[in-house]
């Protein structure tokens, strides 16, 4: 399993994270992130392409 | 093959080429140069929370990961020239480095306004972090701001100088301010609200000369008209950092020519089998518009051609090179989102909203649609991402 973060504090919305990894992130009828905390080894490889296109860089994967 | 991938540009490009290469197997050694004395940061902030802040190079250094940690980053240093035919670059003590694969990734910098009276304390351009800190410095309550250009980034700028207090007059030469990525309708909605905000638009009009002794004291405008300032903002695009390329057989007339592979390309039109292109410097061809190859100034493109580098490199490629550019801005509480390439539209509907407040435009030509881009609605502009992939 993998933990995932996001700093809620740098966090813009701007979802670009929803097309990289839209199983972990999507943006809800406000236009505000939600996200799965933790997931599937399997979902590294796009977790780690949203924080490569997160704009405020607010993800991690928590090692 | 012993030589290193030499990536030549240590900014968002640079870094996610490395990052990119060690993703898809190479296991081989690659050297950076970068010109900045900075590692590798995000430019977006600088416009806005740099500038608002007191943040340091810390706070917007991208983190540089596990899998890249034995890149060798050399900082500082300039490249002056390339041999493509003999595999080297040059560097500024002209050193000559060799390489088995070269990257350029040397982005853009700020395009200047020349004028007679133009070597003066406090001119400014916003691209990089120790612009921006310079600029904050000035950027002080009461303060009498001009910025030149209205574009994306001169926006922004007017519009952070605004939520510090400063007096902010915007001169350019176009109709309405962002209007060849928005178009006239979004672009007139914009000048409205930055209005409201306080900034005075000067538009249809150019700064022919400055006028101070030391320090830039006001402008002089083509119509014969003066304006006093304590600072100026000069945002009035970008040039390709190309002329290190120069005595090569590339095509640099407008970033480097490259074939969808995003490998360079000859005089005769054959692709250099070792030497690419990615970021702001590319000018590659999206089949998702048409044949033709485009620069493409947007946030996400440095990432996705990085990619895609490291996948041809690797033999990894499938299909066609297709990225959908992305953009966003923010201007006090106007977000701005979008995707594709808006500037190619002949035909801006107003899909959803009300123009007066949230809203989301779709950019058409020839019927079909090549761009979204909303201000707030950003699920809503979402939803449309998928007409044009």
């Amino acid at each position: 399993m993998i933990k995932i973060d996001v700093d809620m504090s740098k966090c813009q919305h701007y979802g670009q994270c929803v097309f990289e990894a839209p199983q972990i992130f999507k943006l809800n009828e406000d236009d505000k992130l939600e996200f799965t905390a933790t997931a599937d080894d399997s979902e590294r490889a796009n977790v780690e392409a949203a924080i490569d296109v997160c704009p405020m860089q607010a993800i991690s994967i928590v090692e | 093959m012993s030589e290193p991938v030499v990536i030549v540009g240590a900014s968002m490009g640079g870094l996610r080429t490395a990052e990119a290469l060690r993703r898809f197997g190479y296991d081989g050694a690659i050297t950076v140069f970068g010109d900045e004395p900075h590692a590798p940061y995000n430019r977006p902030p600088l416009s806005k929370e740099v500038l608002a802040e007191s943040v340091s190079h810390d706070a917007v250094a991208f983190e540089i990961r596990d899998s890249v940690a034995d890149v060798n980053w050399v900082l500082g240093t300039r490249i002056l020239s390339a041999d493509l035919e003999h595999g080297t670059v040059t560097d500024d003590n002209f050193d000559v480095h060799p390489f088995s694969a070269l990257v350029i990734a040397t982005g853009l910098r700020p395009r200047r306004l020349h004028v007679a009276n133009g070597d003066l304390r406090g001119r400014h351009a916003v691209r990089t972090l120790d612009d921006a800190i310079a600029l904050r410095s000035e950027l002080v309550p009461g303060a009498r701001v001009v910025i030149v250009g209205a574009g994306f980034i001169g926006c922004e700028v007017a519009a952070t100088a605004r939520k510090l207090g400063c007096e902010v007059t915007i001169v350019a030469p176009g109709t309405h301010p962002m209007l060849r990525p928005l178009g006239a309708e979004l672009a007139a909605e914009m000048q409205r609200r930055h209005e409201v905000e306080g900034v005075v638009f000067l538009m249809k009009r150019e700064v022919t000369d400055f006028i101070g002794d030391t320090a830039i004291a006001g402008v002089l405008l083509d119509d014969g008209s003066t304006l006093d300032c304590d600072l100026l903002v000069e945002a009035i695009g970008s040039h390709e950092n190309t002329e290190w390329l120069d005595g090569n057989d590339l095509d640099t007339s407008a970033g480097v020519l490259t074939s969808n592979n995003l490998r360079a390309v000859r005089s005769d039109g054959t692709e250099w089998e070792n030497v690419f292109a990615v970021g702001d410097v590319a000018r590659f061809p999206n089949p998702v518009y048409d044949g033709e190859s485009r620069r493409i100034e947007h946030w996400n493109i440095p990432t996705e051609t990085a990619k895609r580098v490291a996948q041809v490199f690797t033999g990894q490629a499938n299909g066609e090179f297709r990225p959908i550019p992305s953009f966003w801005s923010d201007q006090y509480d106007n977000h701005l989102l979008a995707y594709g390439v808006l500037a190619l539209a002949d035909d801006i509907r107003l899909e959803d909203g009300d123009v007066s407040g949230d809203c989301v435009f779709g950019y058409y030509r020839g019927g079909r649609m090549v761009g979204v881009c909303g201000i707030g609605m950003r699920s809503v502009v979402q939803s449309y991402r998928a007409n044009f992939v």
